[in-house]
């Protein structure tokens, strides 16, 4: 009996045994655990949703019907494909002024000068406000009637214009006010990076007699890229899904004509509006899938850079 | 060592994990003292709110309201009730626009007996019209507490100085806008909805007027008849013609209602409901100088709408039915909807109605214009379908392409088209 027990270690003092040496699994098992549910959970349901003819309350039995919501979506070309146009348009349109003038102000801001800080946090308000509450902002300033745009207009000699109420012109206000709000965001974020450069590289290039523009684009751009791309990559994933500035402004439905109906608000059309639980879901998975693309080809692309 | 305190920590939050779940889990038995209400914003939840305590006191219950814009109330109740929650007792709720289609869900309880069985409360006291938009498939399911009709908001003093009367015609109203728009510059002749979905309550009653309908007996589309293409017609032109001059296709009644508040137009067409919002020289630049006239005449007559606004349902999902019950009954008994509809909100009430006190404090044109409303009103303003929210999208866009100066008509033929393929598959 005591040759037993001394010869196998108990049960109990192995398995602490085993939990000890894996304890930082163990630990972080169950919020890894929870993470992981939380992810696919929504992903799993939203997909088999999508599979399905789900319509008015998804408490209803629904039929299981394949693909065929699928198709309805990609050969859609009233509202779909134009919300998918409007959402790059949109995205790109965003994306390419923002990172124009945020390195604009970067480089502004890269060299000392008096008041440097009072500048740096002042360039920073339009990005902290609330989102919905500058989209109210500018959309009382946009008030084609009463609204202050046009009565800067006005003091300018120019003719009033319909903003956000004509159709045409809905998309381009909209993307200055994104501008408007997010440059801050990619500025600090260049500044940032602009901040970490080196100066030799610079001075070389100076003493070389190169110019300032050859400065910036041979020297200093190529040494900012990796720092570009992620400013690139954070706009891009937060442009494609803005939601808070075009329902503010626009409503359901993006407007009588759906002129500011981007994916995200198409999706709450259907599902809120529409109670069309079925579609709604696989326009989101093809959104999903196009969102994944992006995120790919910016990171291999990225990757692809430093080797 | 080390192994053990973890064991132990590891038991304590697991053990806490499960009181949580456990207490998470306790307030759903059965009939709770918390009754939960969701309400939109409104006139009449303003005034309702203001006398919560005293239903507190009387029934000992705590009382929590949310109150909700119109569009956020609909999508916080189709998040809730999809996800089956018990955590909405008392639902305030359009039955015009949500009705069939949470019958159909199986959103709201049976209250049939409840309302029957009433006795001194009065069923029988509520309006026909409004008690059939809120019975589906023969259940009662809503009580109807606001009623509203469509109303020609006009200013005294631009009529005046115009030298015209009060319009009573299509035809009138047209003319009037003409003129006030043409001697008053940057003064809009009329203001009205131009939102695609929202301006379809509003353009209803020019429909029915022109003698047209959304659905003909058969239940088809009927939006593309004559006298339909001639309503979308003449709604889009007084707003094209005569609106304000910049005009906006995402205007639904805030937006309409301020420009006519702040003295920029001669008329204004909404929900009688609305009055306050002109008519309160707190709120309105032009309190002083608004009339009120019943809905002009078309060749069909003068057929506004009249329907029940808002109606109080109780979840079916909910454990506290009975509580939700006896709120209902009291925010609807006779005495408070005579007090609610003296503060200016027309009620569904029969005797409130007939009942010199119930009307003494609205403006004697407006009681007028409401009686009026009342005798040609018709009971829906919108398509009485499913899918209703889909289904204003399609009818409205002929409207907002006749605001725009395109051609009606031809967005009337493509609509039809859209709303017949809708119809099939409605439900």
């Amino acid at each position: 009996m005591t040759s037993t027990s001394s010869d196998a270690v108990p049960i109990s003092t192995r398995l602490s045994r085993w939990a000890n040496q894996h304890r930082k699994w163990l630990f972080a098992a169950p919020a890894m655990a929870f993470t992981a549910m939380l992810i696919c959970f929504p992903v799993g349901w939203t997909l088999y949703l999508s599979l399905t003819d789900a319509k008015g309350s998804v408490r209803r039995p629904a039929d299981f019907i394949g693909i065929s919501n699928y198709l309805r979506v990609l050969t859609d070309t009233d509202r779909f494909w134009p919300a998918v146009a409007r959402t790059g348009v949109f995205t790109f349109g965003a994306l390419a002024l923002e990172l124009v003038l945020g390195m604009a102000i970067a480089l502004l801001l890269w060299r000392t000068f008096r008041g440097q800080r009072w500048v740096r946090v002042s360039i920073l308000l339009p990005f902290v406000a609330t989102p919905v509450a500058i989209a109210m902002m500018w959309r009382l300033i946009f008030e084609p009637n009463i609204g202050f745009a046009n009565r800067v207009m006005g003091w300018l000699g120019l003719p009033p214009q319909p903003w956000l109420a004509d159709p045409g012109m809905t998309l381009p206000t909209l993307i200055f006010v994104d501008v408007w709000e997010f440059t801050p965001m990619v500025a600090i974020i260049l500044l940032a990076g602009l901040s970490t450069l080196p100066d030799e590289p610079d001075e070389a290039a100076r003493i070389d007699g190169a110019g300032l523009w050859q400065r910036f684009w041979y020297v200093t751009l190529p040494m900012l890229k990796p720092v570009v791309l992620v400013a690139v990559l954070l706009r891009a994933i937060d442009a494609l899904k803005t939601f808070d500035l075009l329902y503010v402004t626009k409503g359901q439905g993006g407007g009588s004509f759906h002129e500011a109906e981007t994916l995200n608000i198409y999706v709450y059309g259907l599902s809120f509006k529409y109670n069309d639980f079925g579609v709604a879901s696989a326009v989101l998975i093809i959104f999903f899938l196009m969102i994944l693309a992006v995120m790919w080809l910016l990171t291999f692309r990225r990757k692809g850079a430093k080797l | 060592m080390q192994h053990r305190h973890a064991a132990r920590i590891a038991a304590l939050m697991a053990a806490a994990l499960g009181m949580g779940t456990l207490a998470a889990c306790s307030g759903d038995d059965g009939e709770s003292t918390t009754l939960n209400v969701t309400l939109a914003n409104h006139v009449w939840t303003d005034i309702i709110t203001e006398k919560i305590p005293e239903f507190e006191e009387q029934s000992g219950l705590d009382v929590v309201v949310t109150q909700l814009s119109e569009d956020q109330l609909v999508d916080n109740y189709k998040v809730k009730l999809n996800a089956g929650s018990a955590d909405v007792d008392v639902m305030m709720y359009r039955p015009l626009q949500v009705g069939k289609l949470f019958g159909q869900n199986g959103y709201f309880a049976d209250i049939t007996d409840r309302v029957s069985g009433a006795g001194d409360w009065d069923w029988e006291d509520f309006q026909a019209g409004p008690v059939g938009l809120t019975t589906y498939e023969d259940q009662v399911v809503g009580v109807p507490m606001i009623t509203e009709s469509e109303m020609l908001y006009y200013r005294t003093d631009l009529l005046e100085d115009a030298g015209l009367e009060v319009p009573t015609t299509m035809a009138e109203l047209e003319e009037a806008a003409r003129t006030i728009h043409e001697e008053n510059p940057g003064t809009a002749g009329i203001v009205m909805r131009s939102q695609a979905s929202a301006a379809v309550t509003q353009l209803s009653g020019f429909l029915y007027s022109f003698g047209g309908t959304w659905l003909d007996d058969q239940g088809h589309s009927a939006i593309a008849s004559d006298e339909a293409k001639e309503a979308y017609a003449y709604y889009g032109r007084l707003l094209h013609d005569y609106g304000p001059d910049q005009i906006s296709t995402d205007m639904s009644w805030p937006e309409s209602a301020a420009i006519f508040a702040q003295g920029d137009a001669g008329f204004w067409i909404d929900a009688s409901s609305l009055y306050e919002n002109v008519y309160d020289p707190a709120k309105s630049q032009v309190g002083d100088q608004v009339g009120f006239a019943p809905f002009p005449a078309g060749p069909d007559g003068s057929r506004p709408y009249n329907v029940a606004a808002w109606a109080l349902g109780i979840n079916a999902a909910s454990q506290n039915q009975d509580n939700a019950w006896a709120f209902i009954q009291w925010a609807t008994s006779p005495d408070m909807t005579l007090e609610i509809q003296t503060e200016g909100v027309p009620s569904a009430r029969t005797s409130v109605w007939e009942n010199p006190e119930g009307t003494e404090s609205f403006p004697e044109d407006l009681a007028a214009a409401i009686a009026a409303n009342g005798e040609n009103g018709v009971g829906q303003d919108r398509p009485l379908v499913v899918g209703v929210a889909e289904a204003r999208e399609i009818v409205g866009a002929p409207i907002v392409a006749a605001i725009t100066g395109e051609d009606s008509d031809q967005a009337a033929e493509q609509a039809n088209e859209q709303f017949e393929a809708f119809l099939e598959s409605d439900g």
